[in-house]
């Protein structure tokens, strides 16, 4: 490779040379090559899917190169100690809403954990957090937790989290999308007013909003994964010769994707005759708790119309929407579809509604037109027709290119075309639509109204419709503007500007929230607290490692991961409980007692010996005698209905041969389908056997002397009484030490890679190894807590008593814990969904723990593969401590030799995890 | 009637086609059912197989060497000679199971008649192999001594035993079905239970109830879509592993067991939905589902036999799915019987299903939507 000129990449903030990417078959970046220089505000727009988010997720570190270079801040991100070295300095906020955020914890959590993660002191944190909040207006929402906030209030939580650490380089990626105006204008104050503060930052944006466009500094256009245009907007207009943004932005586009764009015109809705109402709602009122998320919300919607539903995030918008539909029954006041009541909906009526919901609900495991077929199919299209109309939706929604795509790897914007093709394929009455063009690119989402007029014009289909978009809200019939619960106005768009006296929709809706709220927009931004000129942590001297490992960065991912494991209490208490309730059931429900068998007798003599003879077995404790047997046919018919265990024939002239001496032979048939049992019973009568012989032998030959004066006497060790529940009781604690902790470890990780918070692990400065070991540390107090239970349990319930060491054994729970946590991880980072990990750990645990680590046959009696297993499984060792100690009353001398090979694990299970976890996407 | 099979149908494939898309998943399925089954049905041995024992001989005889020479493998490893004073330590070690003790003049004392006594010391947790090597070490401690000192005249009476079903009690005739029953249970349990989460935390569940589509037609598409995978694996398992590689011989109808089987699938799949329906998140179902699944395998009768366990336990098992799969597989497999005697497994199979399907039926859409 030739030298680069470095000069050049040293100083810019961003610079990229030849940049490719492919998913599969699909090249989302072409080759481009472009310098940012720093301390800019730079906006990346273009249609959806042209690879905008792929170059900010290369840029962001949190993907892998595949073919180029790229330098940030002064560096190639090929080199992972420059990607180490700057990745403090890169705040990324990843599309989609609050996908790196946590939803269990609340908004004020989800703060503290990534100051936390760049190294903040608490005071710090207070000030940071306070001030970001105050500022985005999440301020009174600090107690919430992040998953009952509404879209946009996600959006802003995932910038604060973002801003929390000062970054040189910001990137975002359609940071408002689903942001309420309000909102959007207060967050780009904010971005601004950050930008004067710290002159060296630099901020990279990909957006839909060609408004939000106009106050960057500099633009790059974007399509088919190349660079189509770049300067500043004042040169783009001027080289499009076209006075607005979205004007620009479509002139920018090749020839076959603007063709048939044109400017939207709405054609009034025409009064016709029958008033029919399509929605009528009146006191709709929604409480969760204490909390009235609607507040007796009215309104009427004639069919056909186009209602545009508006309002600030939060405001119970898409509540009102779930009720509509009959997903959440109404707390008080009514809703009625088509005068059909709305929680009382029939099938009938479900087929004239089609909902699309705010977030992605399709399915991802199903391919863009397998999506549609299975919609078309449901809707109850005939299925002759199922094939056009899904051909029809493809083309209307430009998903042709699609259409053999999984959604999972689309973009936003065409995964909310795919929901709406989805929500109209069946050609509904009534559209309710939460958000529907939100990430969309402005070309599309023209072509989507112009969809919706037509639906609603020619069609008649009534729109409910809720948007952020001004120019959207402008073409509805009516909208109704919401805040917090209430409705604040209900007209059209041009009576509340002009109500308002405001210049456009945009203001009029600004000005309504601001009263409403009782403070103006600006009196938030006024509360101005001087951010202060960043100190970078000091690393100590001690920490001579702390590119690999960072104290406060594992603390911090501990103590998140403490906080999830709390909010869900009733986990934690079945994992503890659960764990004392198996103990109770393998303990008394495994007995290694074979009795109460089921056996009959065939006595084909019917002498005194042979009465004495099956007397003999009817004595003994494990049998129950059943009636007798009279043929064959009775033993075949008995014994394979299960009824009988053991069937004892005695052959004829039993007594008489035996006088003789003529040595007669029983035979014992024994159900063999149960081998263990089998064996048993096989014991248990030749013991029988031998015991009736000697008898026979004393009572014919009372003075022969002979090897029947040998008595055997059998001392067993450790467990005098041979009674199950001591043998048993010890041998289980590593079996459920091992199970419940592993499978929650497994899926505290797989759950982030789902969820897409795993995100966080790709761009912070947490490197693998503290993302590991502070999801494992909760875990292994959890299960170490447990390991103590189950010893009381034992102890106290099982009066099983701890002979050995107690401190040795509790050490080694804690141990074994660390392992159980660590196979738990090392299942987790091979897999990807949550339910292939369960299956992992289950089969991973379940089979080798209970079968070939000597809980029931010892280990030397297994073969050779088996006895491999087991040496390198941690529970053949924790097995021999717990016996060890309970049993056999040993301690740290004798039992250290089981420990040692449990404690060279633990490193190696570290390594492992780490290893195979992934630091980037790929 | 028809839109509801159709539905059914559609929601069905939908599960399948899903599942296809998560290879890693189906993998670990191919595992289970052929080389986790065989894996598991043939490592652990036969009971008495490769007994540690040691002798500790203070005769040294020609009776006590021949003593030694009686312990045979496969049934035990070559007997080690061992001191007296180390008897403690070496139990204490786990090396030995068995630890004999033969005293000194043992062999004039049996000559002569003398009482005598022969110590077996057993290391009482070494669970079944303590329990059963016992019997088995007195029998061929008192032949020998029998056949030593009567070389001449035999036993008045011998013992023929015949083990029907399964002649010589090889464990992974019947291990290797019970590993099977395991697998399916704990299969078609996770496949629906978590596949119900991961809909209602992605969102997609909600959407499909505010279609035209009914939360029974939801359920049963996932009963039918994931039994037949199960279904399925079960068969290459049965027909492939166990029968062909593992070589063990099926006295009965495999048709009439895949009936069986099926009507245990709908039970636990049922059973499935019904978790879901309670846990509230995938953790939540990943303990219960451990909670339900063990007590099932160890209390079912696959491991030890049902009649010995106390009459409670007895009781609360007929509820669980696996304790009928467990008596109707052996019935049908090894024992050849019918359908008549089936029959009463499969009922009790088909309640159990029915219950839990309604239960969940009830719930459903009541915990399926999110607040």
């Amino acid at each position: 490779m030739k030298p680069l000129p470095r000069e050049k990449e040293n100083r810019s903030a961003v610079c990229f040379r030849h940049l490719s990417y492919r998913y599969g078959k699909t090249q989302a970046l072409k080759d481009v090559s472009f310098t940012l220089a720093p301390q800019k505000l730079v906006g990346l727009i273009g249609p959806d899917g042209v690879g905008k988010s792929t170059l900010l997720s290369l840029i962001s570190g949190a993907r892998a190169i595949q073919k180029g270079d790229l330098f940030v801040l002064g560096g190639n991100l090929r080199s992972i100690a420059h990607r180490q070295k700057v990745c403090p300095r890169i705040a990324y906020m990843p599309q989609g809403l609050g996908k790196n955020l946590y939803f269990t914890l609340t908004v004020e959590e989800n703060l503290q954990f990534f100051a936390r993660l760049f190294g903040h002191d608490a005071a710090e944190r207070r000030r940071r957090i306070d001030h970001l909040t105050k500022s985005t207006g999440l301020y009174p929402f600090l107690d919430r937790p992040a998953g009952k906030l509404s879209g946009g209030m996600k959006q802003k939580l995932g910038l604060c989290c973002a801003l929390i650490h000062d970054p040189d380089l910001l990137i975002l990626d359609e940071p408002t999308t689903g942001v309420d105006p309000l909102a959007r204008r207060q967050f780009w104050d904010l971005i601004d007013r950050i930008r004067n503060e710290r002159k060296n930052m630099s901020v990279i944006v990909a957006t839909a909003y060609m408004d939000e466009a106009q106050r960057f500094d500099q633009l790059i256009a974007m399509d088919g994964g190349l660079i189509l245009a770049t300067g500043t907007p004042q040169e783009l207009l001027a080289k499009t010769q076209q006075k607005n943004l979205d004007a620009a932005f479509i002139q920018l586009l090749p020839e076959s994707k603007r063709q048939d764009h044109h400017t939207l015109v709405v054609p009034p809705l025409p009064d016709s005759a029958d008033n029919e109402i399509a929605i009528k709602a009146t006191g709709l009122t929604k409480r969760f708790g204490k909390f009235t998320a609607v507040d007796h919300v009215s309104f009427e919607i004639p069919r056909g119309e186009i209602f545009g539903f508006l309002g600030s995030n939060g405001c119970g918008k898409t509540t009102t929407m779930r009720m509509l539909t009959g997903l959440l029954p109404v707390t008080e006041g009514n809703a009625e579809i088509f005068g059909v009541k709305a929680d009382h909906n029939t099938m009938a009526s479900r087929l004239n509604l089609g909902y699309m919901t705010q977030s992605f609900s399709l399915y991802g495991e199903l391919t863009v037109r397998q999506n549609l077929e299975l919609y078309a199919h449901l809707y109850r299209i005939p299925a002759d027709q199922v094939s056009g109309r899904v051909d029809e939706m493809l083309q209307r929604f430009q998903l042709q290119e699609v259409s053999g795509v999984y959604p999972k790897s689309l973009p936003l914007g065409i995964k909310q075309r795919l929901s709406l093709a989805a929500a109209v394929i069946h050609h509904p009455r009534l559209l309710i639509l939460d958000e529907p063009t939100s990430g969309v690119d402005p070309v599309a989402r023209d072509t989507f109204w112009e969809l919706i007029i037509e639906l609603s014009r020619r069609d008649k289909v009534t729109i409910f419709i809720t948007t952020h978009f001004m120019n959207e809200a402008e073409r509805c019939d009516r909208v109704s503007l919401m805040h917090q619960g209430r409705s604040l106005a209900c007209d059209t768009p041009v009576h509340l500007v002009k109500a308002r006296q405001a210049r456009d929709l945009e203001e009029a809706f600004i000005s309504f929230l601001e009263e409403a709220s009782g403070t103006s927009g600006d009196t938030a931004m006024q509360e101005n607290i001087p951010v202060k000129a960043e100190i970078p942590p000091k690393t100590p001297w001690w920490h001579f490692f702390a590119g690999y490992f960072n104290i406060r960065r594992w603390y911090s991912c501990m103590w998140r991961e403490t906080l999830e494991l709390a909010r869900d209490p009733i986990r934690a208490t079945l994992a503890l409980f659960g764990a004392m309730l198996l103990m109770a059931v393998t303990g008394y429900g495994i007995s290694m007692d074979v009795e109460n068998l089921r056996y009959a007798v065939w006595d084909n003599d019917h002498s005194e010996l042979s009465i004495d003879y099956a007397n003999n077995i009817a004595g003994s404790r494990y049998f129950i005698e059943h009636p007798p047997i009279i043929n064959y046919q009775d033993i075949d018919r008995r014994m394979s209905s299960g009824e009988l265990s053991l069937v004892v024939e005695i052959p004829p002239d039993f007594g008489q041969k035996l006088e003789h001496g003529l040595q007669p032979e029983i035979a014992f048939w024994v159900d063999g389908a149960m081998p263990m049992r089998a064996e048993t019973i096989n014991g248990y009568v030749s013991m029988l056997h031998q015991e009736w012989l000697q008898n026979f032998a004393k009572y014919k030959l009372p003075l022969a002397p002979g090897g029947t004066s040998v008595a055997i006497q059998v001392r067993y060790h450790y467990n005098p009484d041979v009674r199950s529940l001591p043998a048993m009781v010890p041998a289980v604690i590593p079996l459920l030490l091992l199970m419940i902790p592993a499978v929650l470890a497994a899926l505290a990780v797989v759950r982030e890679k789902e969820n897409g918070s795993i995100i966080n692990l790709y761009v912070t400065p947490l490197t693998r190894l503290e993302f590991l070991l502070g999801k494992q540390c909760p875990y292994v107090i959890f299960a170490t807590f447990s390991g103590i239970l189950q010893i009381l349990m034992a102890v106290f319930v099982f009066d099983v008593p701890v002979k050995g060491s107690v401190p040795f054994l509790l050490f080694s729970i804690l141990i074994y814990s660390i392992l159980a946590t660590g196979m738990g991880l090392l299942a987790s980072s091979v897999t990807r969904s949550q339910i292939a990990v369960i299956f992992l750990t289950m089969l991973g645990t379940i089979l080798p723990a209970s079968q070939l680590c000597g809980l029931i046959t010892p280990v030397r009696a297994q073969n050779p593969l088996a006895q491999t297993i087991a040496a390198f499984y941690p529970t053949t060792y924790m097995l021999l401590i717990c016996r060890g100690v309970f049993n056999k009353s040993l301690g740290f001398a004798e039992l250290f030799r089981f420990l040692l090979p449990m404690l060279v694990m633990v490193p190696c299970f570290v390594v492992f995890g780490v290893s195979l976890l992934k630091k980037q996407e790929s | 009637m028809l839109q509801t099979f159709l539905n059914v149908w559609r929601l069905g494939i939908k599960e399948l086609r899903g599942l296809l898309r998560d290879p890693l998943l189906i993998g670990l399925i191919i595992y289970a059912f052929t080389l986790g089954v065989y894996i598991s049905s043939t490592a652990t041995p036969d009971t008495l197989n490769r007994t540690t024992i040691a002798i500790v001989d203070e005769d040294n005889s020609q009776l006590s060497g021949r003593l030694t020479d009686a312990f045979l493998p496969p049934y035990f490893v070559k007997p080690e000679p061992l001191k007296l004073h180390e008897i403690d330590n070496a139990l204490d070690r786990g090396t030995y199971t068995f630890v004999i003790v033969i005293p000194r003049n043992f062999q004039r004392d049996v000559i002569y008649g003398r009482a005598t006594d022969i110590q077996l010391n057993v290391d009482a947790t070494r669970m079944s192999q303590a329990f059963i090597g016992n019997g088995h070490i007195q029998q061929i401690i008192q032949q020998e001594i029998q056949k030593y000192y009567h070389a001449s005249s035999p036993p008045a009476a011998s013992v023929v035993v015949r083990n029907r079903f399964n002649p010589n009690l090889t464990r992974a005739w019947f291990g290797s079905v019970v590993q099977l029953i395991d697998d399916i249970t704990m299969l078609a349990i996770i496949l629906t239970g978590a596949a119900l989460i991961r809909e209602r935390e992605n969102g997609t569940l909600e959407h499909l109830l505010v279609m035209p589509v009914t939360a029974f037609e939801i359920m049963l598409s996932k009963v039918w879509s994931m039994a037949l995978i199960v279904l399925l694996a079960t068969g290459i398992s049965l027909f492939v592993v166990i029968k062909e590689i593992l070589g063990v011989p099926i006295e009965g109808s495999a048709g009439l067991f895949f009936v069986g089987v099926a009507l245990h699938l709908f039970a636990v799949t049922s059973l499935g939905i019904f978790l879901a329906c309670i846990a509230r998140n995938m953790p939540q179902l990943g303990i219960m589902i451990i909670l339900i699944l063990i007590p099932m395998q160890l209390l079912s009768g696959g491991v030890t036999p049902r009649e010995s366990m106390p009459q409670l336990v007895q009781f609360v098992m007929q509820a669980a799915p696996t304790t009928h799969l467990v008596e109707f597989s052996q019935a049908i497999l090894y024992r050849g019987a019918g359908l008549r005697v089936a029959a009463v497994s499969f009922a009790k199979l088909f309640i159990i299903g029915a219950v839990l399907f309604f239960v969940s039926l009830v719930r459903f859409r009541k915990t399926m939507v999110q607040s």
